[in-house]
């Protein structure tokens, strides 16, 4: 009894004292904040993993310049994003697939889509041995996704890349396994240049993949995709970029091989900015231009017309505003396009809507 | 003959030294997940990780401190929810418990027990999420309440039969009422089986991610109040940066692990310890 | 003598509220409602869980459980390839953990002396309490990469001709989902079996040995036999166990709702896509589609969960009942 005795109170004696300090040294988070006001709110949103990069850094630099203001966002998909709108258990939502006439439908106040940022979903590679940029034809994407084309050295494959020296491997296709809008804008663009997919899969936040492995957010195909050899994901441009992946060009539909970038990603939405509807409910995805990039997306913010809470929505128009004008600075840094000045014109004019 | 018995033998070598060999593969899954998580999470354990708050994503550095945090504030709530109903229960079913309706708590607490902590996730979803509008801390620590309380009555239904009947007739015999007997006698007779109970249970809720998943989510600032909004907590950190493609992350994600795991063997162990003292009493 | 009668209404009234007075009835009320207070929260988890999956029974029927699609475009979903995943991801896991568990059992309850015996086990046990996300981050970053550079090319090479080894490995799929699944019940086999076969009487043992047979053949042949349904009744617990299973599954096992022969092929699990889904489905034919794979998961573990511990009282009760 003596030994179990000493082991005893060693064992809580050094709980205790842990406790003590934890318990002392812990950060206070409501001596470090300011003092509670009235107006220290949360505001929560969830969605779309396709603009979480800059959507994290505004809401940083937002609550940096107000202090009291946290807006918290849940990166769960697109498809979440409008799911937990249209529940109610989150105050915005965000979606890079503008929602359905259907959803629209289903909520029970009007919804509008403010567009945020451009963006580009790019694929992204993994062979090993192979450093160069591959160029991919419209063909060749729908036929790797649809699971027709399984090796890295068919002719779709090889033709455009003639001096690119690709393996006799299996392609493993990686896709997302959440509801997504970066699923949407690339189902989207391979129904626009596939009859096949059109018919066989269709475009949708969440889809019947033919082939390939499923990953959670754009993090986790890029991760996927990281970690698996002779692997093709589709991605946000920022996330291949931040990870150092490499990815192809595209063939636009005016035939030439286009990389992702700012100005090529701005180009495809020239034609849309000039006539943007009025709900701003739009595909630019195989936009024409010599320079466009093909599988360009607006995102967009889904902000309910009618916001009860008075400080909530004053919060988020004024951040609407600050996002559209002061914003806009951050993007290119992270390789988002910045919205098109007629654009942002019209949003402002939008947000009056608000009530 | 001899060759039979000598073949007998050798199988008896063989066989015996085989289930040793599984014991130590068994034995050693456990070192060997310890050392990858101190190999991996131990370089990014600084002071950071425990004070401060999450980065951007893509910008290296920033902590889980509103994780820690977020993950103390659901077990409280938790032990608030789960172990009132569960150490009461236990009470009823060790000292009042008619036959069939006793069989029929047990059998219901077996049941709850065996829900997948991701179908709890579920329950709680609808049944708080939905109506109050939003993620909560409170439906987070709703969903691990819910879970802690089997666990709970059957520990301290066990701990409480285990005191001899004798005490509690000495203390009755003395002029005590039922209860009083129970509360000053019977009770105290048994708290370390109790408190072990309720111990271990808190440990084993500490780590469950899938409930929490659609309950507290998930949040990048401090979480303020209890009823309202999202809550960080540890085991969801470390899901959505495992599955994140950022190496910055995944090296938080292993500290966190690391974190977790002390944590919980931590109180294991000392579980362990308080019963085994009661025992050579 | 006239015998003792009942006493009138409005006595047992007074008595009652005597013995609420007196406090022992007060506690016996007290506690019994926290008692009760368990049934009620099970009871409102099976309406949920029955009322949020209204749509799809009524839309699918039975047909829920036989159709291989899930496709949230068109609205069809299907429970079958997610019964299949969590399936066959548990009974590789069995497969794994029931040799290996017993094994170590045996060795902890018949060879080991008892003081090993009992730190080997707590250490086992330990292993059982290590939250199943830290299972999952191993499994991701350890156990996802030695799969696919090791063991499924040495299985391709060997057992290739296998429709079960067949295709491309990403070390992503069923085979390492049940790997890492096998590793996580382990322990609750091992701590189960022992037990069980620390209760077979000694004379059981003795008796063997006493007939000439080598210690091995006194277990093999006689303890385990006499604790086998104890055994198995470890064995259906981890199966429930394993069933549940979800954060450890979701990180390794491909998220693919798919059919496949192979076991290097990606799949997925029932717990595995309402984590994943839940969250997000839009549309409430989605959203209670994944309620009611949620209701099946429910029910499996129930029912594996009840015959378990049938088995493990029914070999306690023969354990003593020979003596």
């Amino acid at each position: 009894m003596k030994r179990n005795t000493l082991s005893l109170r060693l064992f809580l004696g050094v709980t205790l004292a842990a406790l003590v300090v934890g318990l002392t040294l812990r950060p206070k988070p409501s001596l470090t904040a300011p003092a509670p006001s009235p107006d220290r709110l949360q505001i929560s949103g969830a969605g779309a993993t396709f603009p979480y990069p800059i959507y994290s850094k505004w809401f940083d630099e937002y609550h940096k310049l107000h202090s009291d203001i946290e807006i918290n966002y849940q990166s769960i998909g697109s498809g979440g994003g409008i799911r937990q709108l249209l529940s109610g258990t989150v105050d915005f939502g965000a979606s890079d697939g503008p929602m359905t006439d259907e959803q629209l439908g289903q909520a029970k106040t009007k919804v509008l889509h403010f567009p945020t940022v451009l963006g580009a979903v790019v694929p992204t590679v993994n062979i090993p041995g192979v450093t160069a940029e591959l160029n991919f034809t419209p063909e060749a994407l729908a036929g790797i996704f649809l699971g027709k084309i399984t090796k890295w050295n068919d002719p779709a494959l090889t033709g455009p890349n003639p001096k690119v020296k690709l393996p006799a491997e299996d392609i493993v296709v990686v896709h997302r396994s959440d509801g997504s809008g970066t699923t949407y804008i690339w189902t989207d663009y391979l129904s626009k240049v596939s009859d096949e997919w059109k018919t066989k899969v269709g475009k949708n936040t969440s889809v019947n993949w033919p082939v390939g492995l499923g990953s959670k957010g754009n993090e986790g195909v890029t991760g996927q995709v990281k970690e698996t050899p002779n692997s093709i994901g589709y991605v946000e441009l920022i996330y291949a970029v931040q990870n150092k992946l490499p990815y192809g060009r595209v063939k636009n539909s005016s035939g030439a091989f286009v990389k992702a970038d700012l100005d090529a990603v701005t180009a495809a939405a020239a034609g849309a900015a000039k006539n943007m509807p009025d709900d701003f409910r739009v595909s630019i995805t195989n936009a024409p231009g010599r320079t466009a990039y093909p599988i360009s997306s607006f995102t967009w913010l889904l902000i309910p017309a009618k916001i009860d809470d008075a400080a909530k929505r004053k919060v988020i128009t004024d951040f609407l505003q600050w996002m559209m004008t002061k914003g806009q600075a951050y993007c290119n840094d992270l390789s988002y396009a910045q919205l098109p000045k007629p654009v942002v014109t019209k949003e402002l004019k939008a947000i009056s809507q608000i009530q | 003959m001899n060759y039979r018995y000598a073949w007998r033998r050798v199988v008896n070598a063989v066989m015996l030294t085989l289930t040793g060999l599984c014991a130590l593969v068994t034995v050693s899954a456990l070192f060997l997940i310890l050392g990858y998580l101190v190999y991996n999470g131990g370089r990014d354990l600084s002071w950071d990780f425990f004070t401060k708050l999450p980065k951007p994503v893509g910008e290296t550095g920033g902590g889980m401190a509103n994780a820690i945090v977020g993950s103390g504030k659901l077990l409280l709530l938790a032990a608030m929810i789960g172990v009132p109903v569960g150490f009461m229960g236990g009470v009823y079913l060790a000292e009042y418990g008619g036959k069939t309706f006793s069989f029929l708590v047990r059998y219901t607490a077996d049941l709850l027990n065996g829900v997948p902590s991701v179908v709890m996730g579920i329950f709680i979803y609808t049944a708080v999420v939905i109506p109050m509008r939003g993620y909560s801390a409170l439906a987070g620590g709703l969903a691990l309440g819910v879970m802690l309380m089997p666990i709970v009555l059957r520990s301290t239904e066990q701990f409480l039969r285990a005191v001899p009947v004798s005490l509690r007739e000495g203390a009755m015999a003395l002029g005590a009422r039922k209860w009083k007997a129970i509360l000053t006698v019977v009770i105290p007779a048994g708290y370390k089986g109790i408190a072990t109970g309720i111990l271990l249970s808190l440990a084993r809720v500490a780590g469950e991610t899938a409930p929490l998943l659609f309950t507290s989510a998930s949040n990048r600032f401090w979480s303020h109040g209890w009823l309202h909004g999202e809550t960080a907590s540890l085991p969801v950190m470390i899901f959505y940066y495992a599955l994140s493609a950022y190496d910055d992350w995944h090296r938080q994600a292993w500290a966190a692990g690391l974190v977790l795991l002390t944590l919980v063997l931590f109180a294991n162990i000392g579980a362990k310890l308080i019963l085994s003292r009661s025992a050579t009493r | 003598m006239s015998l003792p009668t009942r006493p009138a209404p409005a006595g047992r009234v007074r008595s009652f509220i005597n013995r609420l007075r007196t406090g022992d009835e007060v506690a016996h009320l007290i506690t019994l409602l926290f008692a009760t207070s368990i049934f009620l929260v099970t009871a409102l988890l099976v309406f949920e869980l029955y009322d949020n999956s209204a749509l799809p029974r009524h839309k699918f029927g039975w047909a829920f459980f036989v159709t291989q699609t899930w496709d949230p475009v068109f609205e069809n979903f299907g429970a079958l390839p997610f019964i299949y995943g969590t399936v066959v991801t548990s009974a590789l896991a069995l497969l794994i953990a029931v040799p290996l568990g017993v094994g170590a059992a045996i060795f902890l309850a018949e060879l080991a002396p008892r003081p090993i015996s009992d730190a080997l086990t707590f250490i086992i046990e330990l292993l059982a309490a290590v939250p199943t996300v830290i299972f999952g981050l191993i499994g991701m970053f350890v156990l996802v990469p030695f799969m696919r550079v090791y063991v499924e090319p040495f299985l391709k090479a060997t057992l290739g001709f296998l429709p079960l080894f067949k295709g491309p490995l990403y070390g992503i799929g069923f085979l390492t989902a049940g790997v890492l699944l096998g590793i996580i019940v382990i322990p609750f086999i091992v701590s189960v079996s022992r037990e069980v076969l620390l209760a077979v009487p000694v004379d059981q043992r003795e008796a063997a040995l006493a007939l000439g047979a080598t210690k091995w053949e006194a277990t093999w042949k006689v303890v385990v036999p006499f604790a086998r349904t104890g055994i198995f009744g470890s064995i259906f617990l981890s199966m429930a166990r394993a069933l549940g299973e979800t954060m450890a599954v979701t990180m390794v096992i491909g998220n693919v709702p798919k059919i496949a022969t192979s076991l290097f092929a990606p799949g997925y699990s029932i717990a595995a896509i309402i984590a994943n889904e839940f969250s997000e489905a839009t549309g409430d034919l989605y959203v209670q589609s994944l309620v009611e794979l949620g209701l099946v998961l429910f029910l499996l573990t129930i029912l594996l969960n009840g015959l378990a511990r049938l088995m493990i009282v029914a070999t306690a009760k023969r354990g003593t009942s020979q003596e």
